[in-house]
């Protein structure tokens, strides 16, 4: 056996050739000298000056927290002890697998018996003018973090683009390195591949708070600069001033050098589960492979495919079978983990927990009783324990209802019945922690006659807050109460154990801006809501924010999408506005030429009426707007949950009967009205005589003139349950009609919940409510006719001229055609 | 365009985030593509199984979409109807490549025929 340490032995060996000295190669390498150390006599060729060391902690080189020496994995000492020869600064160009040699840069030609293609992966270059100005970098070696530190040491802006991990770590150290960094991103969700929204949107909330500027959904142009880059131009034309610009917007398998020799290459290099080219000489680790149709950027499979491959090497083949990736992530010193498949996948169920005050978003996604997924924001100890169970595929519906709270509570005491866990917590603990509301104090109220969650709430304060103890409330109601728990107030939906007017008050209250950051606060159940939540959410920032907000267009229904009713065939119908009722003959001569020329179906008057123009195509919608805009018409909003129409009599000015002029009013009414955004449809009439011709007592708003003045009444609804208006005062003048219109309308915005009409918003709160708001306190009703008109700047503003003109033009045209008759066979 | 087993139809980010667009066959009912809140695309006809509702005009939420007619949520990898409702609408198998959106072939012909 001692005679193998011989040099003359050591030449008898197989020659192991390794190109890559980074941290795949070495890692093999590691592990074949753990099999078998002599075995083969080993070169490794590297591209980089350095030994090996580890990428993956150049960001805290970066950030300042390490210096290159504490991040080297293995020193020269480790090649010399081994035996290694290490060719720095020369990277492979060539490979002849004929001859079995590979040639370096420097012209040094290497004969092999196996060779060992460990090349990592590229920094992916977007494609855009300014790309190879100075200046602009990636972030992948040593040698491009000694370009920041350079950078960085004389101040100025930075521009990172790219909001995935790579490129919020470069933000990271920039920013620490006294930076002005701006972050552009091109999806909607930083991270997008290891975070869902609701994590992305913390995430960026978190660095925003750092004093980064994160864009995202935004595209690069291009870079500018005459001598060196002096900054990056968006597509939508804006310029972010940068000394310096970082590229990390992806990696891809550098692959070029196997590509060149004639290997098997698809994403990556193809290999079997022994990491084994094409070519049985030439195997391949690491980030440059594709295995079984996957390839990887992640450090954890490495390690696996580096097993696989030492043991297919000294002889005792196991086989990589692929690997189940997870991030654990320290981003900016904001800790964040997502394992596994989080996307929601048919049949998977989501149990979501959010603690808003402590800034924490947990998600595990479970399909079947095992764990497929989970997302981690802010608190990320169980991220493991999550993993392993997700790994083992273990069954977990003993502990699901527990699941979410972690491994400690999961597993504590062999308590796996949440009603049971509840139960055995002491009368001292704390239930509620926004209101410091202990379990005694819960039960007490409860015993006092608080029988139903919302009881509970208004008695004790318990999950009056944030709302996630409501389930240990609940807990808490059922063991106490057993069936004699009443139910409270409806949830929105499924996704929230909040009702409408709790979410409301909240956004109000603490100032909440998007759809995310309610779901988040308030701890929704979902990822991104539902149909049914979504264009509620919508509705309540549009109004709380107005002019501020910027409309969901995702969150909306259809109708309110197209501005126009979806039909059940899929075409749409069109309305355009007639103020008051009132047209023309110009108005009506292009609608008729409209019917004609896109051979619209059918054209019938409306209850409302107006004119509806049905059977049009999507496709040719922005056209009929164009046309109808021509003729001075503007979207009639027949669509909407917002002002419909004001229906109106011919009144004085034609009628024997008449008392004021309706029509003119209705006309006014309607200018005044028209595009305000509501919970529900909104309908108005003013009739010019008690006669009532234009059915003013079954509208939301109704005016029924008289001698003496103006008869306003409001919540009446035709549909399935007629309902008349009920009176609520009587004024003197047009002007005060309009007012007290105004602000009705405001409060029913303001008040009422989504998809409530006025009729069963007036049954609940009452009538008389209505009236001590709008007829008996003039402050107050001026106000909210003030906010209502503040709201009218931002929302009179007709969708179809927008439209028309060419926005949004992806919604009505298809992507793709296909003609499959013409295609050759 | 028009070779090989997979349809290339554009790029995924021309679809809307929690939206859709469609994908026009000659003689047959359109394709709804899909783009999810986190990035994920599928294709599906364009056809609610209830009562035909086009699929691609519904709000999108998680891994569903909500038919835009009667509010019938599918799933968009299976086609399958979501809760009490049973029905099922043919799923077109699609993946991404680079960015682009490339749908079957085979299914995108059979939608045709």
């Amino acid at each position: 056996m001692h005679h193998q340490s011989h040099p003359a032995a050591a030449l008898e060996r197989e020659h192991l050739v390794v190109i890559g000295n980074g941290m795949a190669g070495c890692r093999a390498i590691e592990e074949l000298i753990a099999r078998d150390p002599s075995r083969y006599r080993v070169t490794i060729f590297g591209a980089e000056p350095h030994v090996n060391y580890n990428r993956i902690m150049l960001s805290p080189v970066l950030a300042g927290e390490k210096s290159f020496d504490e991040i080297v994995i293995n020193d020269r000492q480790w090649y010399a002890a081994n035996g290694i020869e290490l060719v720095t600064s020369d990277p492979v160009l060539a490979i002849d697998r004929t001859a079995r040699t590979v040639t370096a840069q420097s012209g040094r030609t290497v004969g092999y018996d196996r060779l060992l293609i460990a090349t990592g992966s590229d920094p992916f270059i977007i494609p855009v003018p300014g790309k190879d100005l100075p200046g602009v970098i990636t972030f992948r070696d040593m040698a491009d973090v000694d370009h920041m530190l350079a950078a960085a040491g004389k101040g100025g802006d930075a521009v990172v683009i790219g909001g995935g991990l790579l490129g919020l770590e470069a933000a990271h150290g920039l920013t620490l390195r006294g930076m002005k960094v701006t972050v552009i991103h091109l999806m909607p969700t930083l991270m997008e591949r290891q975070l869902d929204e609701a994590a992305g949107w913390l995430l960026k909330s978190a660095l925003e708070a750092r004093g980064q500027t994160i864009l995202t959904q935004a595209n690069t142009a291009e870079i500018v600069g005459t001598e060196a880059v002096e900054g990056v131009r968006l597509k939508d034309g804006t310029l972010i001033p940068a000394s310096l610009v970082v590229m990390a917007v992806g990696i891809r398998p550098s692959v070029a050098l196997a590509r060149d020799a004639g290997l098997a290459v698809g994403r990556g290099i193809q290999v079997d589960d022994h990491m084994v080219t094409s070519d049985p000489a030439i195997l391949a680790v690491g980030e440059c492979v594709e295995h079984d149709g996957q390839v990887y950027g992640l450090v954890a499979p490495l390690w696996d495919m580096c097993r696989a491959l030492a043991d297919g090497l000294v002889g005792s083949h196991s086989g990589y079978r692929g690997s189940v990736t997870s991030t654990k992530l320290k981003v900016a010193g904001l800790d964040v983990f997502s394992a596994g498949d989080f996307s929601g996948t048919d049949g998977a169920e989501d149990i979501v927990l959010r603690d808003a005050s402590r800034g924490i978003y947990k998600r595990v996604v479970v399909k079947d009783d095992r764990i497929v997924g989970a997302v981690l924001y802010g608190d990320t100890g169980d991220g493991g324990w999550y993993f392993d169970l997700l790994k083992r595929g273990e069954d977990i519906g003993a502990i699901r209802d527990m699941l979410i709270f972690g491994q400690a509570f999961a597993s504590g005491g062999g308590v796996a019945d949440p009603k049971a866990a509840v139960a055995a917590l002491s009368d001292t603990a704390e239930i509620c922690g926004c209101n410091g509301v202990t379990k005694g104090q819960v039960v007490a109220c409860i015993d006092a006659g608080g029988h139903s969650l919302d009881a509970v709430r208004a008695g004790c304060k318990a999950s009056a807050s944030c709302g996630s103890c409501t389930g240990i409330v609940e807990t808490l109601l059922a063991i106490t109460l057993g069936d004699a728990v009443e139910a409270g107030p409806r949830t929105m939906c499924n996704c929230t154990s909040f009702g409408h007017d709790d979410v409301r008050r909240e956004i109000v209250a603490q100032q909440m801006r998007s759809i995310p950051e309610v779901m988040q606060k308030l701890h929704w159940a979902t990822p991104d809501g539902c149909s049914s939540c979504r264009p509620a959410l919508n509705y309540y920032l549009l109004c709380a924010l107005p002019g501020e907000y910027v409309d969901d267009q995702q969150s909306r229904f259809v109708n309110e999408r197209m501005h126009a009713n979806i039909q059940k065939d899929g075409t749409y119908s069109v309305v355009p506005r007639m103020w008051g009722g009132l047209t023309t003959p110009r108005e009506l001569r292009a609608i008729a030429d409209v019917v004609e020329k896109y051979d619209a179906p059918m054209v019938k008057v409306t209850g409302g009426q107006r004119l509806d123009i049905f059977g049009i195509k999507k496709e040719d919608l922005p056209a009929v707007w164009a046309d109808l805009n021509a003729a001075g018409m503007v979207s009639g909003h027949a669509y909407g949950k917002s002002l419909r129409t004001v229906k109106t009599c011919v009144g004085s000015e034609w009628c024997r009967f008449g008392t004021q002029d309706s029509t003119g009013l209705g006309v006014k009414i309607e200018r005044m009205t028209w595009g305000s955004w509501m919970p529900h449809k909104f309908k108005i009439a003013v009739s010019g005589c008690p006669r009532n011709c234009a059915e003013a007592t079954i509208k939301d708003f109704g005016v029924v003139c008289v001698d003496s003045g103006y008869e306003l009444s409001v919540g009446g609804n035709g549909g399935i349950k007629v309902r008349a208006t009920d009176f609520l005062c009587k004024v003197a003048t047009e002007a005060e009609a309009m007012h007290y219109c105004a602000a009705f309308i405001q409060l029913y915005r303001e008040e009422a919940r989504y998809l409530e009409r006025t009729a069963p918003w007036i049954e609940r709160v009452g009538v008389d409510y209505i009236r001590a708001r709008i007829a008996d306190d003039a402050e107050g009703r001026d106000a909210l006719a003030g906010r209502f008109h503040v709201a009218q700047q931002f929302l009179q503003d007709d969708p179809w001229a927008a439209r028309a003109a060419g926005a949004e033009r992806e919604q009505h045209a298809p992507m793709a055609r296909f003609t499959p008759h013409a295609v050759p066979a | 365009m028009l070779t090989g087993e997979w349809l290339d139809i554009g790029w995924a980010d021309e679809i809307p985030v929690r939206g859709s667009r469609t994908v026009q066959v000659e003689g047959g009912d359109d394709i709804a593509v899909f783009r999810t809140g986190d990035g994920r695309v599928f294709a599906l006809a364009d056809r609610c199984p209830h009562k035909g509702g086009r699929l691609s005009q519904g709000i999108v939420h998680g891994g569903a979409v909500a038919c835009p007619l009667h509010n019938w949520r599918i799933a968009l990898a299976t086609g399958e109807a979501l809760g009490e409702d049973k029905g099922c609408t043919p799923v077109i198998p699609v993946k991404l490549s680079g960015g682009r959106v490339l749908i079957c072939r085979a299914s995108t012909m059979q939608a045709a025929a």
